[in-house]
């Protein structure tokens, strides 16, 4: 272990937890309003593209986000439009905006394949050149990852400090105590899932416009439903999400640095490393899961309205 | 009815994307519809697509939700091919039973975990066999460029496995691609519709699917009813796999199915879990699929684009979710409800 691979690890943690940070956060939102999507595999492929596109083509990389943003937010109101007004099963509605995703992204970054992309602007963080042993261009990042951590407490705040996150809160534990209530059930399940797809977005276009600076078909590698395991993982809170996001950008970045440095271990095998740490994750964590889970989670609420 | 939706729906995305919809299906339906060729590949098709669709319907009467389906064919294929390479000198009556074991076993085994982390009560099964989607292929990928590495000319651009022995094809049929693996794949139809249907166990099933104090009255530990379960669902995936490897490629490829898996989740979803729903299903995404092979070397549509068709076609159903399989069947059947 050389100071090289320790502040690469560092850095890439950053880098590869941002994105998902972002998604698991739209997770959390979507899952706390009681709907469980699978589709975020296909939000992300669809961001990744959409932003990828749209930054080469204007030469603008922010612009390339926020259209990502709007496509997916756009995405996930399909998954929403059959899960909320059709009452149509999750599972399925998810893996069907998945398989949209993937195809719609493949026909849309079919032209881009290949291509680069000059990234977002980094910025070093001020003073961090105090800690000379550090001093690396490693160390400067672009404004999404600065907003990351900012955007997992407002979340928070959100979800547990306003009236409106405690009416999706209520809608997602008991559909018919919030409908009693007289809480609006489909807006509020609506509003959760454009939400969760502009993070979606946001993530993927992040993904494919600053980390991999390029598109390649089906990028994203399953990160939509590392999201879903890691939602369980920090037991539905946004600030515990912080912790499971960095914590697969780590063992991301250790298995990318371990090839680097020309680690005689198969790829393959490190590959396999996120998804296995994954599991290994859920299953200890397993035991705690069904005290934390919302109560309405999956289910279909057909109450009149 | 459905279809058509749906085919309107994907012409306009193909418009959009620039190419001539009404010719793309024009080629699509004659070619695979109107040739002995076509015909035959659509066959081809099917087998993998029945067999990882039974592998969903089975658990999916249980309430288990198996979407791993992908990854226990990779499984499957993988424990074949390790057979295939270490028992060469088999005659072929030997073998390709071997073959059909160790395949079953392969599926079956990779599903099993999911299915005992399940009957632990520590992990849902849907997200295991989702992740496990993703580590499968890279056990097969470990392998071809490792160990069962193939040195032949040609094996250094696509790195594979060696080739298997002859006897450890699985036989084909009139001179076209259709190998045994239909023969499997309409039995493990025909006998999970006669189980489901006709015997004790099927019933039992539903009983304990809707409701786990059934199966405490029944007698019955959950737990392991469920892995078992799930190692015949896996199994069954694990046949499309070994079917795969041996009939068509005759060696392991990394990445040699293009998603029949997560198809086989949507023709069974789509079916209802009915045997006969997945049959035709099974026949419309063949179609589907070869000619989504065919307009990407006549239009340059990327292969993937046909997740989107699949995906109108998925959208189209859950809107209306009021069409039943089972009340088809007894309409077909001339049975009163």
């Amino acid at each position: 272990m050389t100071w090289a691979l320790i502040r690469g690890v560092l850095s890439g943690t950053i880098m590869y937890g941002v994105p998902l940070l972002y998604t698991t956060l739209g997770e959390v939102i979507g899952q706390r309003a009681g709907m469980v999507n699978l589709g975020l595999e296909g939000i992300l492929l669809v961001g990744a593209s959409v932003g990828f596109a749209v930054s080469s083509a204007t030469g603008n990389p922010w612009v390339g986000i926020a259209a990502a943003a709007i496509a997916g937010a756009v995405f996930n109101l399909v998954y929403a439009f059959l899960v909320v007004t059709r009452k149509a099963n999750q599972l399925a509605s998810g893996l069907a905006v998945m398989f949209f995703g993937m195809g719609i992204s493949a026909m849309i970054g079919r032209a881009f394949v290949g291509g680069g992309s000059k990234g977002l602007v980094r910025y070093q963080i001020p003073g961090i050149s105090l800690f000379s042993w550090a001093t690396n261009s490693m160390f400067s990042y672009d404004l999404l990852v600065y907003f990351a951590v900012p955007v997992a407490i407002l979340v928070w705040w959100l979800l547990f400090r306003t009236r409106w996150g405690l009416s999706l809160r209520a809608v997602g534990e008991s559909p018919s105590a919030a409908f009693a209530a007289g809480r609006r059930i489909s807006l509020l399940k609506y509003q959760a899932a454009l939400l969760c797809g502009l993070l979606g977005g946001i993530a993927g276009a992040h993904l494919s416009v600053a980390l991999a600076r390029t598109w390649s078909e089906g990028m994203t590698g399953g990160r939509g439903f590392i999201a879903v395991a890691l939602v369980i993982f920090s037991k539905w809170h946004p600030l515990r999400a912080i912790v499971g996001a960095m914590l697969f950008g780590g063992s991301v970045t250790l298995q990318l640095q371990l090839q680097a440095q020309g680690a005689s271990i198969s790829p393959f095998l490190l590959n396999m490393i996120p998804y296995v740490l994954t599991l290994g994750v859920l299953l200890i964590w397993g035991g705690a899961r069904r005290f934390a889970a919302p109560g309405g989670l999956g289910r279909v609420y057909s109450g009149e309205e | 009815m459905i279809l058509a939706i749906a085919l309107g729906a994907y012409a306009v995305v193909l418009l959009l994307a620039g190419k001539d919809p009404i010719k793309a299906y024009v080629d699509t339906f004659s070619f695979a519809l109107g040739t002995r060729y076509g015909f035959s590949e659509v066959i081809v098709r099917m087998i993998p697509l029945l067999l990882t669709a039974i592998a969903v319907a089975l658990p999916s009467r249980l309430g288990l939700i198996n979407v791993g389906g992908e990854g226990q064919l990779y499984m499957g294929a993988w424990l074949a091919t390790w057979g295939a390479i270490t028992f060469t000198g088999l005659p072929q009556a030997v073998f390709v039973p071997v073959l059909i074991v160790l395949g079953f076993v392969g599926g079956g085994a990779w599903a099993s975990i999911a299915g005992f982390l399940r009957a632990k009560g520590l992990v849902n099964e849907t997200i295991t066999t989702l992740l496990m989607n993703y580590i499968a292929p890279l056990i097969v990928g470990l392998s071809v460029y490792g160990f069962w590495r193939s040195r032949e000319v040609g094996s250094a651009a696509f790195p594979q496995s060696v080739a298997f022995p002859d006897a450890a094809r699985l036989p084909r049929f009139f001179d076209t691609r259709v190998h045994l693996g239909i023969i499997l794949a309409l039995v493990a139809l025909l006998i999970f519709w006669f189980v489901m249907e006709r015997t004790k166990w099927g019933l039992k099933m539903r009983a304990i699917g809707g409701n786990p104090e059934a199966a405490r009255r029944l007698g019955i530990r959950l737990g392991t009813y469920i892995v078992v379960v799930m190692f015949i669902a896996g199994g069954i995936a694990g046949l499309a796999g070994m079917a795969e490897v041996s009939a068509l490629h005759g060696r392991l490829r990394a990445g040699f199915s293009p998603g029949y898996g997560f198809m086989g989740f949507l023709i069974s979803w789509l079916a209802g879990g009915n045997p006969l729903g997945i049959l035709m299903m099974s026949f419309v995404l063949a179609v589907v699929f070869s000619g989504g092979t065919l307009l990407q070397i006549t239009q340059g549509v990327p292969f993937a684009a046909i997740n989107v068709l699949m995906a109108i076609i998925l959208f189209v159903v859950l809107m209306k979710p009021r069409f039943s399989w089972s009340a088809l069947t007894r309409n077909l059947l001339g049975r009163k409800p």
